[in-house]
This record gives structure tokens, sequence and C-alpha cells, in this order.
């Protein structure tokens, strides 16, 4: 018995059925746990949406926020490169994420562009805009990821109607070191930036994280937030990618076609 | 053969006679990562002790069939596919504990605790024993971690499971929090403080010194 045990022909049949029986755990477990993941991960997004835009998601339970949601947000698919709206494409079904990574749908980004290192951009991205009953905007909320120390940043900017103010940032996924930069999920660092203004006078992102601190006296003192202590590069991904969605390559064209909408002058905030 | 244990040594003998954190000296990375707060050091625990004990079962179930040139493989798919599975239902049913987790519950399977039960127990004991001896010494690992969680959140953040205790002075309370207990070397610290205590209460776990240290200078 014992002899036979060891035998190659019996070593191979014990591997494969063991490879086999555990084979058929996972992915019937992967398979079947698959949709209330999906959903977990939407209900994640859509609850960091509405806490980056001011509303409070982590009081509310899980139909609150698909209600709350479906009441007062509205998805777009914005052409990048143009600024025009999408509306053949449905916000709900549409992965930005996919599209970066598929060239047909995506843009290379050459060297001195790619600030935010994210490689590939996408032609069309999903924006969210929160909207009062009677459809005026309160929050436009724009997509937004770049590269920090060990991982792509996931998350959302949140800007008030004048298209300048900042009324959250945050972001919803992320592998930076826990306690370093992984503070950029800090609640009172995420509270520093709300009241920041994105743009100067000309219209120019002008967004700076600095060491040391941010001087309150300092007229650039709104366009300035105070880095993440012990994650220089954490803060210069955070800075790089805002300058990045801000600029050109990001949402610069949306941005502009949609500022004459919403203030018949331009305003000369920020300054 | 060595007289078998009984299902009451293997389960409570890893919880301070054995602790496989404190005398066995594993485990100690995870249990640096997670216990930075009472709420993961929980999660953890609990699945820890869910794959230990699995693991054992199924491992002690199959360990005649093992041929012992691949038994190590064998073993560590057992364990990769436990491991999965319970990360597939923590993503399902506890998705913000799963995120704050992140890495370390993939990374129970390279818990030495985990391979070296099943390596030492379960291939030598009958299924429903190595269970038993898995809960047990999942037990153990809790109960530190446990241990640390409690320590590190209430005095690095002042809450525990994210209640208030102690009310911070930031918040207008009195308790300035200790930071160093939320960054992972505290960890190492306490589990330092626990097994010299451990050691001081039951000092059969007091170990003989391996070597003696030859003087700096040389005596004439």
């Amino acid at each position: 018995m014992s002899s036979n045990k060891e035998s190659t022909a019996r070593t191979l049949i014990v591997a494969l059925a063991v490879s086999l029986v555990a084979s058929v755990f996972v992915a019937g477990s992967a398979i079947y746990l698959k949709p209330i993941q999906e959903q977990n991960r939407q209900l994640d997004k859509q609850r960091s949406i509405l806490a980056i835009a001011g509303v409070s998601g982590d009081k509310l339970s899980a139909q609150e926020v698909r209600d709350f949601f479906n009441a007062r947000i509205k998805a777009e698919v914005v052409d990048l490169s143009t600024g025009d709206i999408k509306s053949d494409l449905d916000p709900n079904t549409f992965d930005a994420l996919k599209a970066a990574r598929d060239p047909e749908t995506s843009v290379q980004l050459a060297g001195s562009d790619d600030i935010a290192l994210i490689k590939r951009r996408e032609q069309f991205t999903t924006i969210y805009r929160l909207e009062a009953e009677d459809g005026t905007l309160e929050a436009l909320i724009l997509p937004v990821r770049g590269y920090g120390l060990w991982s792509t940043l996931h998350g959302f900017l949140a800007l008030a109607p004048d298209l300048n103010t900042v009324i959250g940032l945050g972001f919803y996924q992320h592998a930076e070191t826990p306690g370093l930069g992984g503070e950029v999920d800090n609640p009172k660092w995420k509270a520093s930036w709300s009241g920041k203004t994105l743009f100067d006078a000309d219209g120019k992102p002008n967004i700076e994280i600095v060491k040391g601190g941010v001087n309150p006296a300092s007229p650039d003192a709104e366009h300035q937030i105070d880095a993440l202590a012990g994650a220089t590069l954490t803060s210069k991904g955070v800075d790089h990618l805002l300058q990045f969605w801000l600029g050109e390559q990001g949402f610069g064209a949306y941005l502009a076609k949609l500022r004459p909408q919403l203030s018949p002058q331009p305003s000369a905030e920020g300054a | 053969m060595a007289k078998q244990a009984t299902t009451k040594e293997v389960l409570l003998d890893p919880i301070f006679n054995n602790n496989p954190i404190t005398l066995q000296i594993l485990g100690i990375c995870s249990a640096l990562a997670v216990t930075s707060n009472l709420n993961t050091a929980l999660v953890m625990a609990i699945a820890l002790t869910l794959v230990t004990a699995f693991s054992n079962l199924f491992i002690a179930m199959i360990r005649n069939q093992i041929p012992s040139s691949i038994r190590m493989i064998v073993q560590m798919v057992i364990i990769a596919s436990l491991v999965i599975v319970v990360d597939q239902v923590l993503r399902a049913y506890a998705f913000s504990l799963a995120k704050q987790l992140s890495v370390f519950v993939g990374l129970i399977i390279t818990n030495c605790i985990v391979m070296g039960r099943a390596e030492a127990f379960a291939m030598q004991n009958p299924p429903l024993l190595s269970f038993w001896d898995g809960i047990g010494n999942g037990l153990g690992y809790s109960l530190l971690l446990i241990a640390l969680g409690v320590v590190r959140e209430l005095f690095g953040a002042g809450k525990l499971l994210g209640i208030e205790i102690l009310p911070l002075v930031k918040d207008g309370g009195w308790y300035e929090p200790n930071g160093l207990l939320l960054l992972p070397p505290s960890a190492f610290f306490l589990i330092g403080l626990f097994i010299w205590g451990l050691r001081m209460w039951k000092k059969d776990q007091q170990e003989p010194a391996l070597f003696k240290l030859a003087p700096q200078v040389k005596e004439d």
C-alpha cells in the first residue's frame, strides 16, 4: 500500500484530483458571489461620489444611497477632446477604465503629456452632475486618476457651479502606504481641499501641493494644499493628476464648453 | 506513537500554553499589519481561524492519500483555495472591511500558522481532532490580535470598534492619543511585552539561552 501510494501514477492522480476539486471550489465561489460583489463596488462608488460632493454618504443605508443617486445625480458621457456630451452612450453601462485600455477608444499619452503617468487616456468618460430639483447644477463630479507611489489613485473631484471652487476631492481606490500615502483618505486632509480654487484669472489650472504648510496670509493660499507628511511621491502624484485632468489633456475642453452655459460672464474669482 | 491528544487539549493548549504568536513566534507579520484597529483585527482573527480549521480538516481527511513527494504543494493548494473563498465572501458581505484588509486576507496563505499546523498536526491526526486543533490555534492567534487591537485602537485613537471611549483633545476632550500605536512598530513592542508577561506567568515557557555571548574584551 505504502509503496503504491508513492508511485508516479498515484502522485499524478492525487495532484490532479486535488487541483480539480480546489478549482471547482474557487471558481464556484467566485461566480456565485460576483453579482453581490459587483453591487458592492457600484454602491461604494456611488457612496464616494456622494461623500465627495458633500452629501454625507456614510450615514445613508444602501437603499438610501441608491435612491438619492437616482433622484439627484445625473451621469453623462463626455468626449474629452471636444468637450461635447455623447448622448448615444449610456453612462450606466459605459466603462471609462475599460475604454482607456482599448487602443480603439483611447489615446496614447507621450512622455511630457503624461504627467499623471496613466499611459493611455480614454476618449470618452463619465461625469456626474449633482442637480437641484429644478435641474440647476449644484456640483460637478469629475473622475480623476493618476499614479502615486505604488499605485494608481482613482478618485473624484467635485466642483462648485462656478467650476473653479473645490467642493471635495477623494479617492475610492488606491494602494498607497497605510499611514503615509494612505493618508489621502484622512478626513482632515480631504477637508482641507474644500473651498480651494483651481484656476487662476486666465483660466489656467493653478493648484499646488506645498510642503511645510500653507500660509493662510499668502495670496496664493487658496491655490495651495498642505502636502501629506512622509508621502512626497503620493502628494506629487495627486498634484500631477489634478494638473493633468484640469488641463487640455483632461477636462479642459469640457469645462471650457460648460463655463459659458453656467455663468454669462467669465468669473474673475481666484485672481 | 505518542499518546493522542484530546480535543480539550488541542483546543485550549494553543491559547496560553502553546500560543502560536507568543511561543512559536509565528504569524507576526499580519499581527503587526492589521491590528491598528479592533475591527480589522477581529475580521482577520475570524478569517484565519476558519482557514486554519478547515485546511486542517481537509488535509487530515486525505492525509493517507497524499504522496509525501507532493504533500507541501497539496497543502498549499488547499490553503490557497480556502483563502480565496474567504476573500471572495468578505468582498461580497463585508466590502468596506475587505477594502481595509486589502492584501492581508490574501496573505493568510503565507501565514506560517496555517501551514505549520497542516504539516505538524493534520498530517498525523484524524480529521475532527485536526479541525479542533485549527480552531484552537486560531483562537490563540485571535487572542493576541484582539489584545493588540484593543490596546492600539484605544490608546492610539481613543476609540474601540470606532466608538469613542477616550475623548480626544482635538475634539475637545482630554486625551492626547499616542500616534506611535497606530504605526506597525508599536505592535512589535506590544508583542514583546505580551511575551515577557506570559513567560513571567508561565515560567516553563522560558527558553534556555542558545549560546552565551562572549565578552567584548578578552579577559585574562
